[in-house]
């Protein structure tokens, strides 16, 4: 096994889909000479040559659109939008038709195709890349939102969303892309999407988190276990959307006590579906009220705040000792 | 049933009056008067030695990314030159010298890109719109600002910025087409620097032009050798003047490079040749005006660096003085502001919350 970033893990994903399958095409605006501006495509053009690796004009909704019309014929096609919020610029084709065609066509068609996306605070940007608003995708029906948290899982659920016969928003937290490396195999490996992890298990609290910001949470875990002696039972949700409850709200049912960390805004946020499913099916088990630790309901802030706006693990510990003090 | 050509109501020209030589075509030579001339000039040296200062501030950790404008100074200020004080600019992202010559600030400059919100006020005395990094998009601003104006009879003209790679936006097409249908009062300038990211104009689109895109909106286009500020003026002020007079909208196609890369975090060696980044910079519009100036006995060698001294001493001020705003440190609660006329009272809830959660991390870290 090579130990990898995630930039790496995602590349190494990409490669082999596109050895294995020829309906693999990446497309996107820098994802071939370039290999795209955080280098996830690097050295695929080389590989697959312009046809399957392409350059596109810079048109978010012409690399969507056209992708929908790629994987109707049966392609398999990868786009990338270079940052989350350059995406809204192809809302339209993903609400109108991507996640509808299934349905519009009763069932005679399939888009079966993946947005891969950056997302996300924490890397000094300027405005328009530093956004966390999977809740725009996770709010749509027919479609799936996948954010993986490390390198492994990463590439995992890279192929099993270009597997995957419906349409995949798939969010790559930038924070994380060279933060750590993490040990990968070479054979290949698939998790399945709308399948929660289990990282820790604990039994006085259940912190539920994903993407970027299940780093800060299991920091946060090992300073309560260190120095409060409470054991957190941590889980990663991987897919946003469709949620997988199973996990959490059994989870929450043995610690009585959850909370909810993301960086994206608080209110209409993944956070509110977590909380609102353990009402729903964990109620009687709860002993205190759940906690949300998440960014506020705010415009990103330019970069000399972003820190303030992020969660970390100092607000996480003190969001936890609170509900574990109710 | 005849098949023969179409007579479009306009066409394409492509317009350079002084060469990357410096010779100049008398005929076509714009009447601008000398303090102008000389303003401009100014204006075109601060904005290379003041992204000069931007790069070197950055690869030191003090500012954050930011895209470099090196080359672009004529085909920006060219044409934001034929503005009046009361008109609209409406940017995209690598207008910084226009910017300035509008009135920004340039230590409101340097703390945008240092991470503070508060240098993105838009000064009151300019009535412009802030800069816009989702490509294409600010055109239809221009727009609608162009719409206003005619709704309310003023004699204003919007002019929006941007770049090669904005031509395959739909907002761009969709600006260019609503503006020729209500013949709205806007110029759109495109900024053509061959490079959109790693992607090169012959790769944005097929066409010849880009100035040519106009024909299909109805309105006049015209290419323009981006690198020659007097080319750049004439067009715009021709485009401004036809706005203001009731003509309807315009496309002016400046043919420029992007001497540097697309942003701090991009590496342009990837993607394109350094002997094309050589043959470029033989077209800088710089030491062409230069030589245009003193040839007709406007600047002189010493004159020169008397302005390079004062613009070194401006950007130093303007340094010194965003520094010192920064020294005093970003206060977190400033994030709440201007975020709606009233903020909500969930918002004010989370203003306290993070006020808590700032109270206890100083108080932690004073526990050490």
């Amino acid at each position: 096994m090579a130990k990898m970033t995630m930039v790496q893990a995602l590349n190494l994903a990409l490669r082999q889909e596109m050895e294995k399958d020829d309906r693999v095409i990446v497309l996107g605006q820098d994802v071939g000479v370039d290999g795209g501006v955080f280098r996830v495509t690097e050295g695929l053009i080389e590989k697959f040559g312009p046809e399957r690796v392409v350059d596109t004009p810079l048109a978010e909704s012409a690399i969507v659109g056209t992708s929908i019309g790629m994987a109707v014929y049966g392609l398999r096609p990868v786009c990338e939008i270079q940052f989350s919020e350059f995406s809204y610029f192809n809302f339209h084709q993903i609400e109108g038709h991507a996640s509808r065609l299934r349905h519009r066509s009763q069932g005679r068609y399939q888009v079966p195709m993946v947005l891969r996306t950056p997302y996300g605070g924490g890397v000094r940007a300027l405005e328009h890349h530093s956004d966390s608003r999977e809740a725009f995708w996770a709010h749509m029906a027919g479609l799936k939102t996948v954010i993986p948290s490390g390198p492994r899982n990463a590439r995992a659920l890279l192929i099993s969303a270009i597997r995957d016969p419906d349409p995949v928003i798939f969010y790559e937290p930038k924070a994380v892309y060279r933060a750590f490396r993490e040990e990968v195999p070479e054979e290949e490996e698939t998790f399945p999407i709308g399948k929660s992890r289990l990282v820790q298990e604990g039994k006085n609290v259940t912190l539920i988190a994903y993407g970027a910001m299940l780093h800060p949470t299991l920091q946060a875990a090992a300073e309560l276990r260190e120095k409060h002696g409470v054991t957190a039972e941590v889980i990663d949700l991987l897919t946003i959307s469709p949620m997988d409850d199973a996990l959490f709200t059994d989870s929450v049912r043995k610690t009585g006590r959850a909370v909810v960390i993301h960086e994206s805004p608080r209110s209409f946020g993944p956070g509110a579906e977590v909380v609102a499913r353990l009402v729903e099916k964990s109620f009687y088990y709860l002993q205190a009220p759940i906690r949300r630790v998440t960014g506020y309901d705010l415009i990103f802030p330019l970069f000399s705040r972003e820190n303030a706006y992020l969660p970390n693990v100092g607000r996480i510990v003190r969001a936890t000792r609170e509900t574990l003090a109710a | 049933m005849p098949r023969k050509e179409i007579e479009l109501p306009h066409r394409v020209d492509y317009l350079s009056i002084l060469d990357e030589n410096g010779r100049l075509d008398r005929d076509l030579e714009p009447d601008i008067p000398e303090d102008l001339l000389l303003k401009l000039h100014r204006a075109m040296l601060l904005g290379r030695r003041f992204d000069e200062r931007m790069l070197s501030l950055q690869r030191q950790g003090r500012i954050g990314t930011f895209g470099p404008i090196k080359g672009q100074e004529a085909s920006q200020l060219g044409a934001v030159a034929a503005l009046q004080g009361s008109d609209w600019m409406v940017p995209s992202f690598r207008e910084g010298a226009a910017e300035i010559w509008r009135g920004k600030s340039l230590e409101s400059f340097l703390l945008y890109f240092a991470g503070y919100d508060e240098g993105a006020r838009v000064e009151d005395n300019r009535s412009d719109l802030p800069i816009a990094i989702p490509v294409a998009s600010q055109t239809l601003h221009a727009v609608g600002l162009g719409y206003a104006i005619k709704y309310r009879g003023a004699k204003q003209v919007a002019m929006t910025f941007f770049g090669d790679g904005a031509t395959s936006e739909g907002d761009f097409h969709e600006a260019m087409n609503f503006a020729g249908v209500f013949q709205i009062p806007v110029v759109f300038v495109c900024q053509n620097n061959q490079w959109a990211i790693s992607i090169p104009r012959s790769r944005q689109s097929r066409s010849e032009t880009l100035a040519q895109k106009a024909l299909a909106y109805g309105m006049p286009g015209i290419q323009v050798d981006g690198n020659d500020v007097l080319a750049v003026y004439s067009a715009a002020l021709e485009a401004v003047d036809r706005a203001r007079s009731g003509g309807g909208p315009s496309l002016i196609e400046c043919v420029t490079y992007r001497m540097a890369m697309h942003t701090t975090a991009d590496d342009p060696t990837r993607y394109r040749s350094a002997a094309e980044v050589e043959a470029w910079a033989k077209r800088d519009p710089i030491p062409r005006f230069q030589k245009y100036l003193a040839d007709k006995g406007l600047l002189s060698e010493d004159q020169i660096a008397a302005v390079e001294d004062a613009i070194k001493v401006e950007i130093q001020a303007a340094v010194e003085e965003a520094e010192q705003f920064m020294k005093a440190g970003a206060d977190p609660l400033h994030m709440f502001e201007h975020m709606f006329a009233e903020l909500p009272a969930t918002l004010q809830e989370q203003r306290e919350e993070l006020k808590r959660e700032l109270a206890a991390e100083s108080e932690e870290a004073s526990d050490g």
